[in-house]
């Protein structure tokens, strides 16, 4: 089905927020998101990618009704997010940076009770809970209190929580953090099914490449609050022209040579960390011989070579100059 | 409305089931009314002598006291509680669900008026058992004011917690609020023994009128002018602060 015939899930134009500094100096106020324009479309799974304090949370409570924006406009499942917030609620799931449950509740309770105030029966809840948890290898915690749950499992909690009444959009702030290398994937098996079985929306932020290249459609890059790049990872990625080629030198001298070499073969000016170059080229498996040989005329050799396929990170440094990382 | 006795109804059982599932809470909430009446009481019965004290017995004027002091001390704490939960992000979880906002408060509210009175019936029976001898109306007419008093003080409890988001604000503010009340309200000593300035200045706390109504009722004096004074006032307090308290949820996406 082609994009524009599907429904619109989230679609904002200009959405702003701004948090005020305590007392008048206005020029402390915070511009955490500065005019976002989102559109994502039902059945897909969006990746929100940035660094720390890029405003991806502030986005995501703003469209969960959870903060009220300074400025723009927000439509949620075709709702007025301003002004129908209550029927937003209806329609989505949503999964915190930080946590949902308390300690002291046992988990098996705080699934029911949470199930209750998205209006489910007692019944209906306990029946979807435990077979979330089953879905997210949690069997066994329903009688566990919070507190005792392992930090990744009371993560897995938390997802199950958010999506308990089966939500038509989830959003979720970092779902993987804190899960380890085989919850990961399985829970990225788990949003993909989501989408495959019952054509929920994810709306997902993450810090990670891989995870946006491996679970999400669509991907919106955002930096100091404003989107900076929106596309499939495919796409972004073949923005970046070409492939990287990283040498590992020897010493300064052969580094500079290196700087050299790169500034008339690469496509960008080469970057130095300490003695390693990064080169940008248009094709890697054609530049590497070329290179070599080059730094063969002038008696030196590298001591590590690296080619490497551009990963969203890359995306990333070309579209903001800075590395995810920094 | 069918909604918001249902999300309030959901709201409650859970806060019960949390604090009922916590052993030491339940010891203190028993113990502490009977040692209250232990400790203290002893002491009243020679004050009692003092001429200006109160008609009726020494109990009769020190139960009602302790019960009010019961319903604003036990409440004003609870805003804690919902600081923890702020920061657990149970708070913000369920303020993304349809349920109403200030159902989330009056539930919890709702939890801490019944374990209150629950703790108010154990400390009159703790009263009977050194002498107090009062009607089972009267018992319900007092606890009905003590659960007002409660209701007030909680919601107030949680507004403040909401706004400040910090233990080590609550606390501060808390003890500034709550201690004047008590002190002002002749709750552990009558009014009636103090100098005239600090009579006068008490007579515009509205705790001490509500103090003064429940001391009417253990004397056997419900239909009176007192009484009626007292819980006018406890029902307005509430009012008042629920409107707060109501408010403090909803200003959170501010
Ligand atoms: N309640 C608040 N008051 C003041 N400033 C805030 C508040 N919440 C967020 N900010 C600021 O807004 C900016 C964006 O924060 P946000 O939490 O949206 O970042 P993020 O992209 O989610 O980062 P992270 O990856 O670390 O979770 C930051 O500079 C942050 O300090
Ligand atoms: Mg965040």
């Amino acid at each position: 089905m082609a994009r524009s015939e599907k429904q619109n899930m989230i679609r904002t134009r200009g959405l702003k927020r701004t948090f005020k500094a305590r007392g008048r100096a206005r020029e402390k106020d915070v511009e955490a998101v500065k005019g976002v324009d989102l559109d994502v479309f039902q059945g897909e799974i969006v990746g929100f990618l940035g660094p720390n304090g890029a405003g991806k949370s502030t986005t995501l409570k703003m469209l969960c009704t959870l903060l009220e924006p300074s400025g723009g406009t927000a439509t949620i499942v075709g709702t007025d997010l301003s002004k129908n917030p209550d029927e937003v609620k209806r329609h989505i799931g949503y999964i915190s940076q930080s946590g949902s449950t308390s300690s002291a509740a046992r988990a098996g309770d705080e699934l029911i009770w949470h199930g209750e105030l998205h209006g489910l029966s007692r019944t209906e809840a306990r029946k979807k809970g435990k077979s979330l948890l089953k879905a997210l290898d949690l069997e066994g915690v329903w009688e566990q209190t919070c507190g005792t749950l392992s930090g990744g499992q009371r993560r897995r909690l938390d997802i199950v929580m958010g999506l308990i009444h089966e939500p038509e959009l989830v959003f979720m702030d970092e779902p993987t953090t804190g899960l380890d290398p085989q919850a990961r994937t399985n829970l990225w098996g788990h949003i993909g099914r989501l989408r495959d079985e019952l054509g929920t929306t994810v709306f997902l932020t993450t810090h990670y490449m891989d995870e946006a290249d491996a679970l999400c459609d669509r991907v919106f890059i955002i930096d100091h609050g404003e989107i900076v790049g929106e596309g499939s990872p495919k796409e972004l990625k073949k923005a970046v022209s070409g492939d990287t080629i990283r040498l590992t030198m020897r010493n300064g001298a052969d580094t500079r040579a290196a700087m050299e070499l790169g500034s008339s073969l690469g496509t960008a000016t080469p970057v130095q960390v300490g003695n390693v170059v990064t080169i940008q080229v248009p094709e890697g498996a054609s530049a590497l011989p070329e290179i070599i040989s080059a730094l063969n005329k002038k008696n030196i050799e590298a001591i590590g070579i690296e080619m490497a396929q551009p990963t969203l990170n890359d995306v990333f440094l070309s579209l903001t100059g800075r590395s995810l990382r920094d | 409305m069918k909604q918001y006795v249902h999300d309030t109804m959901v709201v409650f059982r859970r806060a019960m089931t949390i604090a009922l599932r916590n052993p030491v809470w339940i010891f203190v909430s028993i113990f502490q009314p009977i040692l209250y009446l232990t400790l203290f009481g002893p002491l009243l019965e020679r004050v009692a002598q003092v001429p200006g004290f109160p008609p009726g017995d020494a109990w009769l004027v020190f139960v009602p006291g302790l019960l009010v002091q019961l319903g604003i001390f036990g409440a004003s704490f609870v805003g804690f509680g919902i600081v923890a939960e702020w920061r657990e992000g149970v708070i913000e979880r369920m303020m993304a669900t349809p349920a109403r906002r200030t159902a989330l408060i009056t539930g919890r509210v709702l939890r801490d008026v019944v374990m209150i009175t629950a703790q108010g019936l154990i400390l009159i029976g703790a009263g009977f058992l050194f002498g107090l001898r009062v009607s089972a109306l009267e018992i319900v007419a007092t606890l009905g004011i003590i659960a007002l008093l409660a209701a007030a003080f909680s919601y107030l409890s949680y507004a403040a917690g909401l706004m400040l988001k910090s233990e080590d604000a609550l606390a501060p503010l808390i003890n500034m609020f709550a201690l004047p009340i008590l002190l002002l309200s002749g709750i552990l000593l009558p009014m009636a023994l103090a100098p005239r300035w600090l009579q006068i200045f008490s007579d515009f706390n509205p705790i001490k009128h509500v103090v003064d109504a429940t001391r009417a009722i253990f004397r056997g004096e419900i239909m009176s002018y007192d009484v009626m004074l007292g819980s006018g006032l406890a029902l307005l307090i509430v009012f008042l602060a629920a409107f707060v308290g109501n408010l403090a949820i909803k200003n959170q996406s501010e």
